[in-house]
This record gives C-alpha cells, sequence and structure tokens, in this order.
C-alpha cells in the first residue's frame, strides 16, 4: 500500500490533484482512494488530503496515515502545519518553495536529515496556467520522485483526466507538469 | 430523451458521485431536494446532468427538508418515480413527513449520508440521523463503500417499486468516509442499469382518472392499528422475498453479491465485531491482521437494517465466544440501540457470547486500526473468562478520562 498526504490551503486544488492522481492510478488497473479534511472549509484555510493506492480492494477507512510521500503545495505551510506528523523514516517530501533545499532546511530544522526535495510549483503555476494553483505541477514533481509512471503516460492520462476543460488550460497543465517534473530537486 | 453518459468500465468516483450517477440511470420522474451537507453534491450533480440533458425529468428546488419530502411524496402519490438525498439536520426535519411517505405505500428512495446531529454543530459522519428515521417504516439498506452505494441505489428502486412491497427505502452512507471518498468504481451502462430498475409500473395513482384515489386519509381506533399492523406484516414478510430476489438478480448481472447480513472470516471465528458502515470494511482489514497474530477474529454488519435480519445475526454469531457491538450515536442514556437489537437476538440463541458495547465515532471522530484492534484484544479477555472484563459499555477514541457504563 503507498500512502500519500497532501499539505494545501482550501483553494489551491489538493483534492482535484488527489483525485486526478487517483484518476490516473486507477486507469492501471490499481485500486484507489482520495480523501481529504477540509476542516472549517474556508478558502484559504490549511487542509490535508490523502492518497491511499494498493493492487487489493482498499477497505482501510481510517484517516489516520503514516505517509510514504508527504506532498507540500502551500509554502507557508511548511513553517506553520505539522508536515512531519505520523511520519515514517523513509516518508519523502516534496515541497513547493521559491527557497533552495539548504535554505529550506535552515528555516525549518525538523526536515534536516530527511529526505527532502523541493520544487516552485507556484511560480510554475503562474507562468504555464497563469495562476497559483500548484496541483498539477506537484503531480508533475511526484511522477519524477517516486517513478510511479513514465512521464509521457502520466501526461496522456492526465489529459484525459482534464479532458472538460479548454484545449488551452490542457496544454498549460501539461507544460506545468513538465517543467515540475524537470525542476524538482 | 435524456442523452447517453459513456461510462469507463472503472470509474473514480466518491460516493456521492456514485449515488447520483445511479439516480440518473433509473430516470426517475421528480426529484424534490433542499441540499445539505455532506449529501449536496448528490442534488449537485443530479442538477448538472439534468441541465446537461442526460435527465428527463423534473428536479424541484423546495424551501426545506421538509418540503422536500413533501414534494417527494405528492409526485410519488401521483405516480412516478422519484427519490431525493439528505443528511443530518435536514433528515431531522423530513422526519415527520417519513412516517407519511411509508404509511401511504409510497416507494421513494432517499440517499441519508450520515452525519451527527446538532448541537453541537458538526458537518462530520456519525448514524444518529440513520437511528432517528430506524422507526420510520422505511426500509433500510447500508453501504460501506462507493461502488456500493452506486449498487443499492440502483436494488433501492426496484425493492420500493415492487407491487408486493411499496414502501420508501433509505440508502444509507457515511458523510465524507463514504461519500466525499473517491475509490474505484465499476458502473454499469446507462442501459443496462435502467433495465435492471425496469420501468416505473404506477399502482394506485392518484391522477389516473378512470380510478381516482385517496392519500392520506384519517383512520382512528377503528382502522389505524390494521393499517400499521398490515405495514409491519409488509416489511416483515413481502420486503424480505423482493430484497432477496433483487439481491440474486444483481448479483447475477454482475457478480457483486449482497446479503441481509455481511460476513468476513466469521467461518471459525471465536471474536466478532458487529459494525455499520464503513467501519465494517476496516474491521475486516484489522481482523485480517489479528489473524496474522494468532487471534480468531471476525466482522458482521447488517447490510439491512430494516427489515431487522434476526435470523441471519442469529445465524452469523451462532459459535463465537465474545462479540462486541459497534454503535456510532450517542446512545444517551441506555444501551447502544444496535447493541439491543443484537442482545436481543443472541437471547434466543443456544450460543450465549458475552456482548458488550462499544460508542466510537461520533462527529467524525476516526475510527482507527489501533482502536479496533484494542475491542478485539479485550474480546479475547472476555471470550478467556467467559464473562465480560470490560464494563458493558464503553466510548472509544474519546479523549480524556476512559468513560464507561453498566
Amino acid at each position: 500500500m503507498l500512502e500519500i498526504r497532501w499539505h494545501s490551503r482550501a483553494g489551491q486544488g489538493a483534492v482535484t490533484g488527489a483525485k486526478g492522481l487517483a484518476d490516473v492510478v486507477s486507469k492501471t488497473g490499481k485500486e484507489v482512494q482520495a480523501f481529504a479534511f477540509y476542516g472549517s472549509a474556508k478558502r484559504g484555510a490549511a487542509m490535508t488530503a490523502y492518497n491511499r493506492v494498493d493492487d487489493k480492494p482498499i477497505l482501510n477507512h481510517e484517516k489516520f496515515m503514516r505517509p510514504d510521500y508527504v506532498l507540500v503545495i502551500d509554502p507557508a505551510l511548511t513553517f506553520t502545519a505539522d508536515i512531519t506528523a505520523n511520519e515514517k523514516e523513509t516518508t519523502k517530501y516534496i515541497i513547493t518553495t521559491h527557497l533552495s533545499k539548504d535554505e529550506i532546511l535552515q528555516l525549518q530544522p525538523t526536515l534536516q536529515g530527511k529526505e527532502v526535495y523541493v520544487v516552485d510549483c507556484m511560480q510554475i503555476s503562474l507562468d504555464t496556467i497563469g495562476k497559483a494553483i500548484p496541483n498539477t505541477p506537484m503531480l508533475g514533481a511526484l511522477i519524477k520522485i517516486s517513478g510511479m509512471f513514465e512521464i509521457e503516460y502520466f501526461k496522456n492520462a492526465m489529459k484525459h483526466v482534464l479532458k472538460k476543460l479548454p484545449q488551452k488550460i490542457i496544454d498549460a497543465n501539461m507544460l506545468a507538469i513538465e517543467r515540475a517534473y524537470n525542476e524538482v530537486k | 430523451m435524456a442523452e447517453i453518459m459513456e461510462l469507463n468500465e472503472v470509474e473514480v468516483w466518491d460516493g456521492n458521485m456514485a449515488a447520483s450517477q445511479a439516480m440518473r440511470q433509473a430516470q426517475i420522474d421528480v426529484v424534490a431536494a433542499y441540499p445539505i451537507t455532506p449529501s449536496t453534491p448528490i442534488v449537485q450533480n443530479y442538477a448538472q446532468f439534468l441541465a446537461d440533458g442526460y435527465i428527463d425529468g423534473e428536479f424541484v428546488m423546495v424551501e426545506s427538508e421538509h418540503a422536500a419530502m413533501s414534494g417527494c411524496v405528492g409526485a410519488s402519490a401521483a405516480g412516478g418515480r422519484v427519490a431525493t438525498a439528505t443528511s443530518s439536520q435536514g433528515f431531522a426535519l423530513m422526519v415527520e413527513v417519513l412516517y407519511q411517505a411509508s404509511g401511504m405505500r409510497l416507494p421513494i428512495v432517499l440517499n441519508v449520508v450520515n452525519r451527527a446531529l446538532a448541537a453541537p454543530l458538526n458537518v462530520n459522519g456519525d448514524h444518529s440521523d440513520m437511528y432517528l428515521g430506524r422507526d420510520a417504516g422505511w426500509i433500510n439498506l447500508c453501504t460501506f463503500n462507493p461502488q456500493e452505494a452506486y449498487d443499492l441505489n440502483l436494488c433501492a428502486f426496484k425493492i420500493a417499486e415492487d407491487h408486493d412491497v411499496r414502501l420508501p427505502v433509505m440508502v444509507h452512507q457515511d458523510g465524507f468516509i463514504s461519500s466525499h471518498t473517491a475509490q474505484n468504481v465499476r458502473p454499469l451502462s446507462d442501459e443496462v442499469a435502467y433495465n435492471f430498475i425496469g420501468d416505473f409500473k404506477p399502482l394506485n395513482s392518484m391522477l389516473e382518472p378512470k380510478k381516482p384515489v385517496t392519500y392520506g386519509v384519517q383512520t382512528e381506533e377503528d382502522w389505524h392499528f390494521e393499517h400499521k399492523a398490515r405495514q409491519h406484516h409488509d416489511l416483515m414478510v413481502n420486503s424480505v422475498t423482493v430484497i432477496e430476489k433483487v439481491f440474486s438478480e444483481f448479483k447475477e448481472l454482475t457478480g457483486r453479491e449482497y446479503k441481509f447480513v455481511e460476513t468476513y472470516n466469521m467461518e471459525d471465528a471465536e471474536v466478532a465485531i458487529v459494525a455499520l458502515g464503513t467501519s465494517y470494511e476496516s474491521a475486516k482489514y484489522t481482523s485480517d491482521i489479528m489473524r496474522s497474530e494468532g487471534i480468531k477474529a471476525g466482522v458482521v454488519a447488517l447490510r439491512v437494517l430494516r427489515p431487522y435480519p434476526h435470523e441471519q445475526i442469529l445465524k452469523a454469531l451462532e459459535n463465537v465466544k465474545a462479540v462486541a457491538v459497534l454503535d456510532r450515536s450517542s446512545p444517551n442514556g441506555a444501551f447502544g440501540a444496535l447493541y439491543n437489537e443484537v442482545v436481543a437476538s443472541m437471547y434466543q440463541s443456544n450460543n450465549r457470547p458475552i456482548v458488550t458495547n462499544y460508542i466510537y465515532g461520533l462527529g467524525g471522530r476516526d475510527f482507527t486500526l489501533e482502536d479496533i484492534k484494542t475491542i478485539y484484544l479485550e474480546l479475547v479477555e472476555n471470550a478467556k473468562a467467559n464473562k465480560p472484563t470490560t464494563p458493558l459499555q464503553q466510548f472509544i477514541g474519546l479523549r480524556g478520562p476512559k468513560l464507561s457504563f453498566f
């Protein structure tokens, strides 16, 4: 079982990202689960979303999770949310930030000694989609770090998930995924 | 003519989408609804399908849940296929009309996305609303994941509308844990799903000019008792046969099997958990873990809460030594309601297991695998001692000092 926790603000697309990922993964014959804690459900409020992926039907409905991946799509949450909660020794962190990895580790010492990757999903989404919606670029970064899929396979599958959107938006999302895939480090 | 929606063999839907897709495929004549969290997306998706041309029926936006169910009663009495959805406070406001619907023998389908009742205000899942409606004369089907929310919506229309039944049906799913959790769902095509349900067959339609009928009459001590007794009889006898038939036809069509009482790892189980909703699946998962540690753990769930499956509960628990019955609703001064019912059944059994009651998960409090393990380990002690080693009723997952009664 692969488990992923997203840290986001309501409105940044973590739920859509988690569901989009689940959609793509389900096409490979895997069983998936995507859910979220909505909290106060106000735009801008800190929230978490979750993915489970397994070869068997997923029966576990507990919200508690020891994640394999933690995806932080709002830069400030690295400092204000408990992003290392219930971590394992092997938990990998992918963090949206304009800072370098060294700068992040200096500013947030709890991440020292952990497997941390950084990517500026905010800037990428602003450059490509024109809005600060960092969810799709984060998926690109996750695909790179996890090696879950070939990037071209993933992009094609995401095109299918986004098929109801205008072509211009789909193209911008594809660009965002590719840039994050290439830029995460 | 409604548009056909092309669906994938495997969709990733949350429980709300699953329910609304089944409603779309049923080609309902009238949906009267007033949205409320966490069932809002059912109504919202349905309205979107209608706006996009996938539905021919009427969608009536009303001013309250009391009006929503009243609209459903009117439309159903007029002679059409009718359904709606609600949760929690909305369900509470519907309660008066729920009894009208069942008493008038109207085959309405109601999706109940289970949520806590205020105060304090809480939008998350527990079974307070399910318990509030359990004596309302409706058939109650329980689902444990989005696939089942889809499947049992299809079954619900077929059961409710059968002329031997003509009783309304609730389809329950856990708020957020099922309703907002996307999982793999394998839907039927629009044609196959509709043909499974079949065309609506009117009976005593109010809008049938050749044979006018009255709905909502008054009966006092002369006939009231006979009406209620007949309704209970049809729920206890007729609906059982029809539910069995519909489940069996559904299995033939899809390979997916539903039973009045679902069991897992019960063949040789010594300790068992009885639960409703998504907790059944989490307990299944945990029972496998317990078995890997040498504990013969099993799980039982009520798929059909009403009519209450007494015989099947007796059978499911005929060999266990200790049972925990879980209630996800504040018992407010008594044992949990499910506990009372299961214990009433077990009193008729030659097997007299030790039965204890756990109150859990109120207002969406996470029900963790650790909680479930704790319960199994306490059951093992009860089984060894052949008497309760804990108080009969315990709160689990509650912060602060341990709370227990009886």
